[in-house]
């Protein structure tokens, strides 16, 4: 019997299944159900009831550590700056209005119900649980559908210029496959505008004084005393120089991690490091190999290309998705004629259509490029074709509707959509995965609060469409300060630890060595080309689809990259100026041992979910199947300080008003 | 295409700093400038030369991160278009591209193509915001906006903050930064309250560390959000309008 099997024995929550993970892993014990108590809801007013405050002159006596300035962060520092907590916000970029929030283009949902369409905050939990594929908390979900109502009111009232109707009131629009109209919008700038008033209002509580704003600092690890996050220790990224900072509580709003695939439609220099060295001071990390892959992006066509730029959602209305019917079909788009095209949503979701959600989408892609009929240069894309829309609406309405989006396109590639289709392509785009919280939004490590994409929270196996604006949003603004101040009250009295506690020396000693380390290898590879050389492992082995198979082969290459990484990385220049190659060999080392977990994580989930697409469980019709008496729980993995296998709990998830029912989208 | 770039080497803020000269032998029209460093930085690391430091994120126009000098030209030759969305195809095969820092008295070289503009951030901190505590919204269809004034907002709200328009103008002026904010702000219902204080706070803290304007233009052919000169002519309204009110 392995040590796993005894486990299983021991606990019994699974059954005595073997599986091919059993040498990767151990199982540790189930996690409680974490639900507050009552209806789902009235969870979040019970809750709110129960909450301890902190007295207004006590405030300022509590010194809490923001790090990241994203919607989820900067809301978060701003309210608490009000408040009148002493508030340290770090933020790697230059300014707070950088995060990579600014680069949302399609909305923000809020269940505002402004139409006659029969939504409802009821209607858009059910929306977000379903969408979820049934992997994330209902009560979770709740509390973010009922705190969108406020939330529109609040951006609004911030001078936030969403798109209106002619009669003044605020416009909405359908989008990611629901069918009501239930998204808000500021031209094909949402991110930005929503994170401009988050910014704008940091940069308020920066000139009153409650707010120290800490630029260009990353976070490298975070200070454990006793089992509990006190502090963080930064690097400035100008001088090189190394600092701690302590305080009562710790948030995390650092973003997602969805640049382990070295091309994504995120920004160049989102990372998962915060969270990663959270996780190996004793946060959980939940379900990281949940990534949605957004079916518009760019597809990659050369070595240098540096992403793959997100292309709206919004194009699938009107332009229609086909691939060449013969694999390797090398003429021109133009040329190949109607019955020799596959319509392959169209044929496949006739229900849905282009308009398919993104994991169905993006999984009906892989097929076609698995099968050889990619198109493009490097047979990696699908086409996106607007010639119908246009003969049928002409050139000015499709040019009033995605003008801005065709300019982009044809920015980035030089060629014109209305002439030649596009060519699009899945990208990595969110991750569900992210450090494990409770519904405090606090990681099992007590004192350190994660808000953002950075947590798993709320949107299970997949997010919807314009949901994470949102989620970011709410746990910023309007969760976090309430139970930030339940968890500081207690230590009313207290002061921060000493900067020169021996465990904040310890963990200052530990981040310059690793520095030093990374400084001096010796080695002859860029930092890159293993970032690269990750990507690709992981884009074809934990990708769009998994298989036991891939991802056990996928362990074993990244364990061989790593240790290629730590013997061989050529990082160039000293720690005492700008540096940006010791910040991305920092990052990269990081997202090595994230990958792996990954993997870890999609071969132990024996099952088909949302985004998370294991090609040995699927229904006849080729589509995610669930496994709902095994699989219903999120996946809390800790690590193994002492250098073992990674432990996964296991947290049981319960619907209580919404029956487990499988998607369709046929 | 081959290209040549001269680029500002400089390693700290108080160092001297000059323009060394490299090649690119194996660029592609589709690169953007930024992936053109990119190529260039991977050659020199493996020279064992320092890369130049740059900034950059998004990598798609929004971020406001990046922006250089391109031959003397904020961002570069096309107009209205971040660094990053400056494409090889502008230029021909052969070409000598110089690439040097946004200059600017209120934008002191951090390293290279790096420069300092927390100014411009200090700038927002003086009034670039509404005062309205977390929680205590009305709800938001009970202000009507018209859609035209809405637009016209979203128009000024566009800023990316990325410094061109000083970089671009001979007297390092941020009237065009300062003026898309306040326009916005003054056109809605809720900047209503701190108009007044909004314009004059925000046009002093940038008096600080900015010229003034003279109406020469360069910033508007600079910027990458495409903000209208006429946000210039509204600050100077606004500010003249709080000269004469107390609030
Ligand atoms: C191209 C694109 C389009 C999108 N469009 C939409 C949309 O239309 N609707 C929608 O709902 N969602 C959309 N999303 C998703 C959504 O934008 C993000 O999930 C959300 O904005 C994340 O916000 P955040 O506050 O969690 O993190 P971010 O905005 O990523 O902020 C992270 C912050 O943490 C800081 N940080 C990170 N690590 C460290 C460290 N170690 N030290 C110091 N600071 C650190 C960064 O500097 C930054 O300030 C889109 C995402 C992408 C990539």
């Amino acid at each position: 019997m392995t040590v796993a099997d005894e486990l299983i024995e021991a606990v019994g929550v699974e059954g005595r299944i073997s599986s091919p993970a059993d040498a990767f892993r151990e199982i540790g014990e189930p996690l409680a159900v974490d639900r507050p108590e009552g209806p789902v809801d009235r969870a979040w007013a019970n809750h709110l009831l129960g909450l301890e405050l902190v007295n207004p002159a006590n405030r300022r006596t509590f010194t809490v550590i923001v790090v990241g300035t994203g919607l989820a962060g900067a809301g978060c520092a701003a309210t608490l700056g009000e408040l009148g907590y002493n508030v340290d916000v770090f933020t790697y970029h230059d300014s707070s209005r950088r995060a990579h929030s600014v680069a949302a283009q399609g909305g923000i949902n809020a269940a505002k119900a402004y139409k006659a369409d029969g939504d409802s905050v009821e209607r858009f939990f059910r929306d977000t649980v379903r969408g979820g594929d049934f992997r994330a908390r209902e009560t979770d979900a709740h509390r973010m559908a009922e705190l969108s109502v406020r939330l529109i009111d609040h951006f609004v009232a911030l001078g936030t210029p969403f798109a209106r109707e002619y009669g003044g009131g605020l416009a909405t629009r359908s989008f990611g496959g629901v069918q009501v109209s239930r998204t808000f919008y500021a031209r094909s700038q949402t991110g930005q505008q929503v994170q401009l008033a988050g910014h704008q209002a940091l940069q308020r509580q920066v000139a009153a004084g409650t707010c120290h704003l800490h630029t260009r600092s990353e976070v490298l690890d975070i200070i454990v005393h006793e089992g509990v996050a006190v502090g963080v220790v930064t690097r400035d990224l100008v001088t090189g120089a190394i600092t701690p900072h302590t305080a009562h509580a710790v948030v995390l709003a650092t973003g997602g991690y969805a640049n382990v695939y070295y091309t994504s439609t995120l920004a160049k220099a989102s990372n998962v490091t915060a969270t990663w060295r959270a996780h190996r001071r004793g946060a959980m990390f939940a379900n990281p190999s949940f990534v949605q892959f957004h079916p518009t992006a760019l597809p990659i066509d050369g070595e240098w290309q540096s992403k793959s730029t997100l292309m709206s959602e919004s194009l699938r209305n009107d332009g229609r998705v086909w691939v060449p019917t013969q694999p390797g079909d090398g003429r021109q788009p133009g040329d190949i004629p109607e019955h020799e095209r596959d319509y392959y949503l169209e044929r496949m979701y006739p229900a849905y259509g282009n308009l398919a959600p993104r994991d169905v989408s993006s999984r009906a892609a892989k097929l076609q490029l698995d099968a050889g009929r990619g198109v493009g240069p490097l047979r990696n894309g699908v086409y996106l074709d607007f010639a119908d829309a246009i003969a049928r609406l002409g050139n000015g309405v499709i040019d009033e509707r995605y003008g801005n989006l065709f300019k982009l396109y044809e920015e980035a590639t030089g060629e014109n959509p209305r002439k030649r289709p596009m060519r699009i392509a899945p990208g990595p785009h969110f991750s569900m995965g992210g450090l494990w919280v409770d519904y405090d939004l606090m990681s099992s490590l007590p004192g350190l609060f994660v808000g953002g994409e950075a947590s798993f929270a709320v949107h299970g196996a997949n997010r919807l469409g314009a949901n994470s604006l949102l989620s970011a949003s709410a746990d910023g603004w309007f969760v976090l300060p309430f139970t930030i101040a339940n968890y500081l009250a207690p230590q009313l009295g207290s002061a921060p630890l000493p900067l020169d506690h021996p465990a904040v020396l310890a963990t200052v000693a530990e981040a310059t060595e690793r520095i030093e380390r990374l400084l001096h290898t010796g080695g002859a590879t860029r930092p890159d080309v293993f970032h690269r050389q990750l990507g690709r492992i992981l884009a074809l082995q934990c990708g769009v689809t998994r298989s036991a198979e891939h991802l056990t082969a996928a362990i074993t290459d990244i364990r061989t990259l790593r240790e290629g990484f730590w013997n061989d990385v050529n990082v160039i220049g000293d720690g005492e100026h700008v540096n940006q190659e010791l910040e991305r060999a920092g990052r990269i080392a990081d997202f090595l041992d994230l990958g792996e977990l990954m993997c870890i994580d999609a071969l132990d989930r024996d099952e088909s979910c949302g985004a998370h697409f294991r090609v040995e469980h699927q229904t006849a019709a080729g589509e995610a199947q669930r496994d709902d008496d095994r699989w219903c729980s999120i996946s809390a993995w800790e690590h193994d300080a002492a250098g073992g296998v990674p432990r996964r709990h296991s947290e049981p998830l319960e619907f209580s008003a919404i029956p487990l029912v499988t998607r369709s989208y046929r | 295409m081959n290209i040549t770039l001269e680029v500002w080497r400089q390693v700290t803020p108080d160092s001297a700093g000059g323009f060394v000269t490299y090649t690119v032998a194996d660029a592609t029209p589709e690169m953007s400038l930024l992936e053109l460093l990119d190529r260039l930085n991977a050659d020199l690391v493996d020279h064992r030369i320092e890369p130049i430091a740059f900034e950059h994120d998004c990598r798609e126009g929004i971020c406001g991160c990046c922006g250089v000098l391109v031959d003397g030209v904020a961002h570069g030759p096309a107009l209205n278009t971040p660094t990053c969305q400056q494409h090889l195809r502008s230029f021909v095969d052969g070409a000598t591209i110089r690439l040097a820092p946004m200059g600017a008295a209120a934008y002191p070289v951090i390293r290279d193509l790096m420069i300092d503009r927390s100014a411009l951030d200090r700038i927002i901190a003086a009034g670039g915001f509404v005062s309205t505590p977390t929680g205590s919204a009305p709800e938001a269809n009970s202000i009507p906006i018209a859609k035209e004034l809405a637009d016209r907002a979203m128009d000024d709200a566009a800023c990316i903050g990325c410094g061109a328009c000083v970089a671009a103008c001979p007297n390092a002026s941020a009237q065009l930064f300062v003026g898309a904010k306040v326009s916005q702000l003054a056109r809605l219902p809720q900047g209503q309250p701190e108009r007044r204080a909004r314009a004059r706070s925000m046009a002093a803290a940038a008096a600080l560390d900015f010229g003034a304007c003279s109406d020469v233009g360069a910033c508007r052919d600079a910027c990458p959000a495409g903000i209208s000169m006429d946000v210039i002519a509204a600050l100077n309204r606004e500010v003249l309008r709080a000269s004469w009110s107390r609030r």
